[in-house]
């Protein structure tokens, strides 16, 4: 039982890596989707038997953050008809050893930090401290939009796997409220992509920090 | 006696086998192309014709032109001798031979590559030089799949380290040894085996020059590689020590032609990587092996 949820937290740490070392849109959303999608699974796979509560939240995540979002953000990229390439502040191998520090440093800060017994052997702390670090690289790193909403993604990611701890203490109507700010979250963001890409005819986020009359 | 017998009995099936690899890529790729395609014994029927052909040398060799690509075989193949088969164990295993295995793949690259040199040519030694600036990124990888397992086992033999079930970084394990797998044996998003366009060229320039029974040589010690790669990645992840030896024989097969097949399909969907792109794959693959040593550090006791 234990093992599996192990297996998907390894997979969910390869796909940081993917993700920072993608250098097209498409990949980078594949990666984000397939996160989701893994993140989604593993509620069920924390307990022997499964209750109403449980598979509800994990229904809603694997539909939230393993379908919709990333049809919306496909959709953003579509019609704003923004150019696949990503072009990076920090480039991909420096980005991807960063971020190999980052689960490295993860791994080694969960290690000291005084978590419940039953909590330390777990991977959920550190799969959930390095895709936070993952997901700020991205925001930093990245100039598109799509990219660094991306990043927001695999950082909500880790915050999620941080609240998978509490998921008996924390009532279904917070997990709700989480997805749907996300979903909320992601549509203006499509919307606010749009408007930049007329405005400017171009996502690039450099662009933003110039001021015009 | 028993014990040559056995040895014997894992040559031939080394070396029969080896063969049929690269045939099943050829296949899946014309499958996939709606092609009919070579058969699959196709390499075979390749190694006799050049078998019985003579050998071209160029006047400027010395004997390491001939003497290179013999060893590169020799060594391909005893390091294939110490992988483990499935449930029936090693013939010639013992502790610490997981280093030989790394020194003997090494030793197979630097032959190739030394052969290479050997003709004098400028545009060998640029492949020569592609080969082991991207063997140097495998290497590291490799090197850090065998520590994860290392600690992951406690141990230092193959077979005492490739029989139990993967940890936790079992699927990291799996996605960096293909990459490696990949990368190792010039497959497509690193290079492309069928490629005769000088500039993308990098192991197929190393054998340019190469003619007659030292090509077939070559060739099949390419094959043998294969396959050596396919069963180091297959039993590194799957659990072949909690499985009967018939069902432990069973998924070595069934996860070798998995692997051959994954191949084949990932040449068939995949282009060829621009050479910029090339080092930032194999850095995921490392780093993936090198997740999977940390899984195995942190994870493993718990």
């Amino acid at each position: 039982m234990n093992h599996a949820l192990d297996l998907l937290i390894g997979l969910v740490m390869g796909l940081n890596l993917l993700a920072l070392g993608s250098g097209r849109l498409p990949s980078l959303i594949r990666a984000v989707s397939l996160q989701g999608v893994a993140l989604g699974v593993m509620p069920l796979l924390m307990e022997p038997e499964v209750r109403w509560h449980v598979a509800l939240v994990a229904l809603a995540t694997v539909t939230g953050k393993g379908l919709v979002i990333p049809a919306l953000l496909r959709r953003a990229m579509r019609t704003a008809n923004i150019d696949r390439e990503i072009l990076p502040f920090v480039g991909f191998v420096p980005s991807l050893l960063l971020g190999a520090g980052g689960t490295i440093a993860a791994m080694v800060l969960a290690h000291e930090l005084p978590l419940l017994p039953e909590q330390t052997g777990s991977l959920i702390v550190p799969g959930a401290l390095a895709s936070i670090f993952t997901g700020f690289l991205l925001l930093i790193g990245r100039s598109k939009a799509i990219a660094q909403v991306s990043g927001y993604l695999i950082l909500e990611n880790g915050i999620y796997l941080f609240g998978l701890l509490l998921i008996h203490a924390m009532p279904l109507m917070v997990e709700a409220g989480i997805l749907l700010d996300l979903t909320v979250g992601v549509f203006i963001f499509g919307i606010i992509v749009d408007r930049i890409q007329r405005e400017f005819d171009s996502i690039d986020t450099r662009k933003l920090t110039t001021l015009r009359e | 006696m028993n014990v040559l017998l056995d040895v014997l009995l894992r040559a031939v099936v080394w070396l029969a086998l080896a063969p049929l690899l690269p045939g099943i890529i050829t296949k899946t790729k014309a499958w996939v192309a709606g092609r009919r395609g070579p058969p699959v014994l196709q390499l075979s029927y390749d190694l006799a014709r050049l078998w019985r052909k003579g050998v071209v040398l160029s006047t400027l060799v010395s004997p390491g032109f001939v003497i290179g690509p013999a060893v590169a075989w020799v060594a391909v193949f005893g390091a294939a001798l110490l992988l483990p088969l499935g449930a029936l164990g090693t013939g010639l295993g013992f502790e610490g031979d997981v280093l030989l295995f790394v020194y003997l793949l090494a030793l197979a690259r630097f032959c190739t590559a030394w052969a290479a040199m050997e003709t004098g040519s400028a545009f060998e030694g640029m492949g020569a030089a592609r080969e082991v600036s991207y063997a140097v990124l495998s290497e590291a990888a490799i090197i850090a799949a065998v520590l994860a397992l290392c600690v992951q086992s406690g141990s230092t033999s193959l077979v005492a380290m490739l029989t139990p079930a993967a940890g936790a970084g079992a699927v990291l394990l799996a996605a960096g040894l293909f990459v490696v797998l990949l990368a190792e044996n010039c497959r497509v998003p690193f290079d492309d085996p069928n490629t005769h366009l000088e500039l993308t060229m990098i192991h197929e320039v190393m054998v340019l020059d190469h003619s007659g029974p030292p090509l077939a040589v070559i060739l099949h010690g390419a094959s043998v590689k294969l396959l050596l790669f396919a069963v180091f990645l297959t039993e590194a992840v799957l659990p072949m020590g909690s499985l009967t030896p018939l069902a432990a024989t069973g998924a070595l097969a069934a996860s070798v032609l998995v692997v051959t097949l994954a191949t084949g399909m990932t040449e068939s969907l995949l282009a060829r990587f621009a050479f910029r792109r090339v080092p930032l794959l194999l850095t995921v693959g490392f780093l993936l092996c090198l997740f999977a040593l940390l899984f195995a550090w942190r994870g493993g006791p718990a």
